[in-house]
Formats: structure tokens, C-alpha cells, sequence
């Protein structure tokens, strides 16, 4: 299990935010993919290298999957990290279930 | 100055040669034979006497571990410009080619990448109308 912070610290940086976002809206994507996304929808003009740094700390903290598939690496995100802040600090108005 | 050539290295150029007309619809422009290999290009059947696409054996050591790298961050070794990404897609795939990226919204142009069953990954490219 990832630890909780390395959630945070992933999260606390606006171009790996948008990597989520593109990674949220579009599954299974390479490196060269992600970073052309970045650079042509969000104005990010960060390297490849940089990028790769970035999706590094997201895999640390669970965010990011990435599976080999034939000769390329492909990158997923998984939100289930996420769930231990819901459940750090439940949203008030929704389900009761861990009240006593 | 012109560009009047370009290269991509393919581990097999009878292979690449067979793809790169049978499959992708360029035409042969130049077979030279150079001891085991030869210089052959292909060109466009729209533009013969244009840039021509030298199909480069891969023997130099340094080259198998760049193309290996090139095609794990999903870089495309060349990119050619098409009509419709969509459309390309469609007829690739049709004919098993496989794709690591489908075609994409990327703002100004809509692009694809695909294998080309050599080593190399390429891109397709349409400019989209400018508005």
C-alpha cells in the first residue's frame, strides 16, 4: 500500500492534476501520448523527462498503473487511492453507513 | 533547401517493404541491392517524385536499443500526413494493424499511431479546418 503521503504530495502539483484529468478521460495511454495531450489542450510545455518524473510520484501513490503492452508501456489512472480521504473526512449529506 | 528523404530502421526490409506498400499504399521508388541489403525507398502514389521514405536496415548496434526505447514511451519514428484519421484508422485496423494510439482530438490536428511490425511506431496526421 502506497503511503498516504505520497497521495498527497501527488496530488499537490497542478500538471500532475491534469495528467489525471487526461488519464481519467482517456485510459491506456503512452508517454508520447499523454505529453502531446498536455502540451496541445493545457499549454503544458513540460519535457518528456519531466512528464515521466510526474507519472513516477502518481505511481508511487497508487494513481497511475501502467501495464506493458508488446512494445510499449501504457498508463491507467485508478481513483481507489482516493477513497481513504472520503473515509478520513466523510462528506457530510451522504451515506450515514459509518456513523455509530 | 528541399527534404527530399527521410529513414525509418526496420529489422527486415522485405518485411517493411511488403508493409509499407501492401498494407500502407506507398509505391516502390528504388531498389538498389548493397551487399545483403539494399537501398529502397518508397514514395507516395500521389507524389512519385516526391519525398521519398528510405526503408534503413536496423544492423547498427546502437539502433535496436533506441528503437526499443522510442517505441516503449510510445514515440512515433516518422509521422505522414493523411486526409481523414478517422477513415485510416478504420482501413488499418481492418487489415490488423495494431494501434497504440487511436485516433485523437489533439486541438489543431487529429492524430493516430500505429506498429508498423518492424520496430517502429508512425503517426498519422490530419490538420483540422482552421476555423
Amino acid at each position: 500500500m502506497p503511503k498516504e503521503d505520497d497521495l498527497y504530495r501527488a496530488l499537490a502539483d497542478p500538471t500532475r492534476r491534469a495528467i489525471l484529468d487526461e488519464l481519467a478521460k482517456r485510459e491506456r495511454q503512452s508517454l508520447f501520448e499523454l505529453v502531446t495531450r498536455l502540451t496541445m489542450k493545457h499549454g503544458i510545455g513540460s519535457s518528456r523527462q519531466a512528464i515521466s518524473q510526474h507519472l513516477d510520484v502518481l505511481e508511487t501513490a497508487g494513481l497511475v498503473v501502467t501495464r506493458r503492452e508488446g512494445r510499449s508501456k501504457f498508463h491507467w489512472f485508478d481513483g481507489a487511492p482516493l477513497r481513504a480521504v472520503a473515509e478520513r473526512w466523510p462528506i457530510p449529506g451522504k451515506e450515514k453507513e459509518t456513523d455509530p | 533547401m528541399r527534404i527530399h528523404l527521410t529513414s525509418v530502421f526496420v529489422n527486415d526490409q522485405q518485411k517493411a517493404l511488403r508493409f509499407y506498400t501492401e498494407v500502407l499504399g506507398f509505391q516502390k521508388k528504388t531498389e538498389i541491392p548493397l551487399g545483403e541489403s539494399s537501398w529502397l525507398t518508397v514514395v507516395s502514389p500521389g507524389e512519385p517524385d516526391g519525398t521519398e521514405l528510405l526503408l534503413e536496415p536496423d544492423f547498427h548496434p546502437a539502433v535496436k536499443p533506441f528503437k526499443a526505447a522510442l517505441a516503449e514511451d510510445g514515440i512515433p519514428s516518422a509521422s505522414f500526413a493523411v486526409d481523414d484519421v478517422h477513415a485510416e484508422h478504420e482501413r488499418l485496423a481492418g487489415k490488423g494493424v495494431r494501434f497504440t494510439q487511436p485516433p485523437s482530438d489533439m486541438g489543431s490536428v487529429v492524430t493516430a499511431v500505429f506498429e508498423d511490425t518492424c520496430g517502429n511506431l508512425i503517426q498519422i496526421a490530419a490538420a483540422k479546418a482552421s476555423p
